[in-house]
């Protein structure tokens, strides 16, 4: 390589005044006043339906703007647009190797490598975020009376809590395990668009701050679904949730651009579609639906955002819009939503199984064909969120169908799954274990579904804690339990520090026993007659509810020991990882540790599919000794 | 076997929401129905895992790798075709159940599933935050309580004044969501006297959490003692209120701001 240390040449005080995290921070302070002030002059000029009060949603939108553009400004994710806009050449930036040091951990990087970690640690302290307001939620729960929190706080606790962790978790595997495994995996040096991918982290971060300014505007009361009209009727903080949800839209549908570019066109020579990892054919399949899923969210918001400043009345009734079709398309979106939650936890698991069973994975092509089955047809369920909203009556028989027949795809999954395990060496390692949870939860979370999926149940069930239950059981149970499987199998990859085993392990059944303790009461509490999102119920629910409530402090508690596990291992005992701990046989693991900056010396060539366990395989992939048969930065 | 067995005599009769009503009832038999099809398969894949994890496991630290083993078309074909059928067999079962009267859910202003025979229309009126109650063929009596005859076929008609609220009558297995401008319909035949708890279930803003009551069922004498002395109170105000209509439009609420 021949890597120019530009940066490292550069004296601390010009490394300041550059553009980094610390610029972006002002430039957006900047860009969030001049926002303020712009949205102030409009209001004082032209529009006058602010009438006395402070309420100005225009400036608000305006100071969120124009902060981010300052944010992006201060950390160079505009010069390079700009400067070709100029007329300049293309910079070969991506070229050098980055010589930062740690610092390009906290500014713009276009190594994948870089931003996955970025990812990883973003959304980390995000969702512990969206955590602690989960276990304040269940604090105020305690007493079926109000407790603690006032109703308006509540609800923004509930909301903050469901937006943040829908938001955030939606690039949960994409962006941190996409980014960074995507390319080791199909044999590629670095993602299609590595500064958009950079974006595409900036953007959700921002998206954050935004998310948890609400409290300085008084909160939003609508949950994470902010239906229409109660959205109009909220104060300032209702735009915090809009532009929240806005940047989390384009940022999922430009990682998911950059995710099918990547894999359709960087493939190593030899990786044919039928060699592609599970978990590659996952992301591709979770890609596919944010793009068409993510826009429509986007565009839904933009109207909100229309009538709450422009007095626009897409979605309200009372001046010629409906309700009706915000909740059409809020779960044209929400529904393909939960999907793409679900669908890279399938592939992890998929993915792991077959390792820690040390046998190939079983029935590859129905895994795949369940993969793309779910995915195309979670665009056609949307209506079973709406069975009782008087919206569409002779259509249930066709929901009700459609949403059934989606557990058949799902069920390929499964099938897979209890295939590769049969006859197999199974090694209880912790990400075996996460993945067997997922298997565990992800059956229950499936069952109780048939009974939102049907009409006549539904009837009792929707809106209840049963459905709260339901979607816990999916995405906590199957998403977020993956995720952890995915942190303790790669994480020794990423960091080259192995994790503390016993540690991992007191995790993952602290976890998995409170989690199962906390949701499957929940089940219950539902079905005898509790509504979601409420600060009281009935007094004869406490014993549940305060079972449920001291198991989430559990479960809460079980994230502390990971994040001591974290500490102790990165930070204290840091002991060297094996290059390849689990003994995998897929590309990544066959890459040194550290990865080296463009992964792969020579483009590796690829002569079988990832699973040859209990297979005589001399042929391994073997990136040293292979040929370079396509140019260099593929 | 056992296992389904003691689902559907054990269990079955417990399960939510009661009998509250013949929707309610037949919501009882689905969720019955429902979980005893789930319970073979729960034992089934139960025994699978346990007999997997416990048997296949690896003992030591034996190197030895499993049997690579990549598929399998029969097993595949059957678990195609067999979870084919079940969801075949749930998704037509489910519309039977809900074609019989609506299964209690709001159907909307143009009900695909109609129940004969004579009905008493009752109108639901959700407002931030409390539910209050028309009855037009009593000259439009509106009270803030719900009480309901015993034995006699209700046709509720779902509206809201702003936010979208959601009707549940928990013990009469009812739920229908109550949207500003809109009609929406629900069917219930109500049986023995008894109490009705009452909650929002869609969340529609501050006082969410306190937007519930108890709704009565009574006696048929008992229903016209209470509607005759509802009309006395209400004579006064008659005039005030405007006329009974299936969907009101208030003036647009918007914010202060």
């Amino acid at each position: 390589m021949n890597a120019v240390a530009v940066h490292t040449s550069r004296s601390p005080v010009r490394r300041l005044l550059g553009f980094n995290l610390l610029s972006a921070v002002v430039l957006g302070a900047v860009g969030y006043y001049v926002g303020w002030w712009l949205g102030h002059q409009i209001h004082a000029t032209s529009l006058d339906y602010f009438g006395d009060t402070s309420q100005n949603d225009v400036a608000l939108f305006l100071a969120y703007f124009v902060g981010t553009i300052g944010f992006l400004g201060g950390l160079g994710l505009l010069n390079y647009p700009l400067s070709r806009m100029a007329g300049r050449p293309a910079s070969a930036d991506h070229h050098e190797e980055d010589h930062r040091g740690w610092t390009r951990y906290i500014g713009f990087s276009t190594d994948h490598k870089v931003v996955g970690l970025q990812y990883l640690i973003g959304i980390g302290f995000f969702v512990f975020f969206g955590g602690i307001n989960a276990m304040l939620i269940r604090f105020e729960l305690l007493r079926p009376s109000p407790n603690v929190f006032p109703a308006g706080q509540y609800l923004t606790l509930v909301g903050l809590h469901g937006t943040m962790m829908m938001g955030m978790m939606t690039s949960g595997i994409l962006g941190p395990f996409g980014s960074y495994f995507v390319p080791l995996m199909i044999g590629a040096r670095r993602l299609a668009f590595p500064r958009i991918e950079a974006l595409t982290f900036w953007l959700l971060m921002v998206a954050g701050v935004f998310l948890t300014s609400t409290v300085f505007y008084g909160g939003f009361p609508t949950g994470w679904t902010g239906y229409a009209p109660l959205d109009d009727q909220a104060n300032m903080g209702m735009d915090s949730y809009i532009v929240f949800f806005a940047l989390v839209g384009i940022s999922m549908t430009l990682l998911a651009f950059n995710m099918l570019a990547t894999v359709i066109t960087m493939r190593a020579p030899g990786l044919s579609w039928g060699r592609l990892p599970i978990f590659v054919w996952s992301v591709v399949a979770t890609a596919v639906l944010n793009v068409l899923a993510a826009p429509v969210l986007v565009t839904t918001l933009l109207l909100v955002l229309l009538d709450r400043t422009a007095q626009t009345g897409f979605f309200l009734s009372t001046q010629g819009g409906s309700q009706y079709l915000y909740e059409n398309l809020f779960w044209v979106f929400g529904h393909p939503e939960v999907y793409i939650l679900a669908l890279p936890g399938f592939g992890i698991v998929l993915e792991l199984l077959p390792v820690f069973a040390r046998k190939p994975l079983w029935g590859y092509r129905l895994a795949v064909a369940g993969l793309l089955g779910v995915t195309l047809l979670s665009f056609t369920v949307w209506q079973h969120h709406l069975f009782v909203s008087g919206l569409n009556a002779s259509l249930r028989p066709f929901y009700m169908l459609s949403t059934e027949l989606i557990s058949i795809p799902t069920g390929f999954i499964f099938v897979c799954a209890m295939g590769t395990l049969w006859r197999g060496k199974i090694r209880y390692d912790v990400p075996m274990l996460f993945c067997l949870a997922w298997v565990f939860n992800f059956f229950i979370g499936g069952l109780s579904g048939v009974f939102l999926s049907d009409v006549p149940s539904d009837v009792t069930t929707h809106g209840s804690f049963f459905s709260m239950a339901h979607f816990h059981y999916t995405i906590m149970g199957g998403l977020v339990f993956t995720f952890f499987a995915a942190i303790y199998y790669w994480l020794p990859k990423m960091t080259g520090i192995q994790l503390n085993d016993v540690l991992g392990k007191i995790h993952f059944w602290v976890m998995f026993i409170a989690f199962n303790s906390t949701f499957f009461p929940l089940f219950a509490v539902g079905f005898l007659g509790q509504p979601r999102r409420v600060v009281t119920y009935p007094a004869h629910l406490q014993f549940l509810n305060d079972w449920v409530s001291v198991s989430a402090f559990v479960l809460g508690a079980s994230m502390l020991v990971f994040v001591a596990n974290l500490v102790w291992s990165l930070v204290f005992a840091r002991i060297p990882a094996e290059a390849n701990p689990w003994e995998a046989k897929s590309l990544e693991w066959q890459v040194p540790t550290p990865v080296p900056s463009y992964n792969f010396e020579r483009i590796p060539v690829i002569d079988s599919d990832p699973y040859p366990y209990g297979e005589p395989a001399p042929q391994m992939p073997t990136p040293a000794l292979t040929p370079a048969v396509t140019p260099t930065g593929r | 076997m056992v296992a389904t067995l003691l689902v559907i005599f054990v269990l079955g009769p417990h399960l939510p929401p009661g009998k509250g009503s013949a929707q309610a009832a037949g919501q009882v038999t689905d969720n019955t129905v429902l979980t005893a099809i789930m319970t073979p398969i729960i034992c089934l894949i139960v025994v699978y895992f346990a007999y997997v994890l416990i048997v296949f496991r690896r003992r030591g630290d034996d190197t030895e790798e499993g049997v690579a083993i990549r598929g399998n078309p029969r097993v595949q074909t059957l678990w195609i075709a067999g979870t084919s059928a079940l969801v075949i067999f749930l998704a037509g079962y489910g519309t039977w159940a809900l074609l019989q009267s609506g299964s209690g859910g709001g159907q909307g202003p143009a009900p695909i599933a109609v129940p004969r025979g004579p009905k008493l229309p009752v109108q639901v009126i959700a407002q931030q935050w409390q539910f209050t109650y028309r009855y037009p063929t009593f000259g439009g009596l509106e009270t803030s309580q719900l009480v309901l005859p015993a034995d006699r076929m209700i046709e509720f008609h779902v509206t809201s004044l702003d936010a979208v609220h959601s009707f549940w009558a928990y013990g009469l297995g009812v739920k229908a969501d109550a949207n500003l401008g809109t009609d929406n319909v629900v069917y219930v035949k109500t049986r023995a006297p008894r109490s009705v708890d009452i909650h929002c279930a869609e969340l529609c803003g501050l006082w969410h959490g306190y937007m519930f009551d108890k709704g009565q069922i009574v006696s048929s004498p008992a229903f016209v003692a209470w509607i005759g002395q509802q009309q006395k109170v209400f004579r006064s105000i008659a005039k005030y209120m405007p006329p009974y209509r299936t969907s009101y439009a208030p003036m647009p609420q918007r914010r202060a701001g």
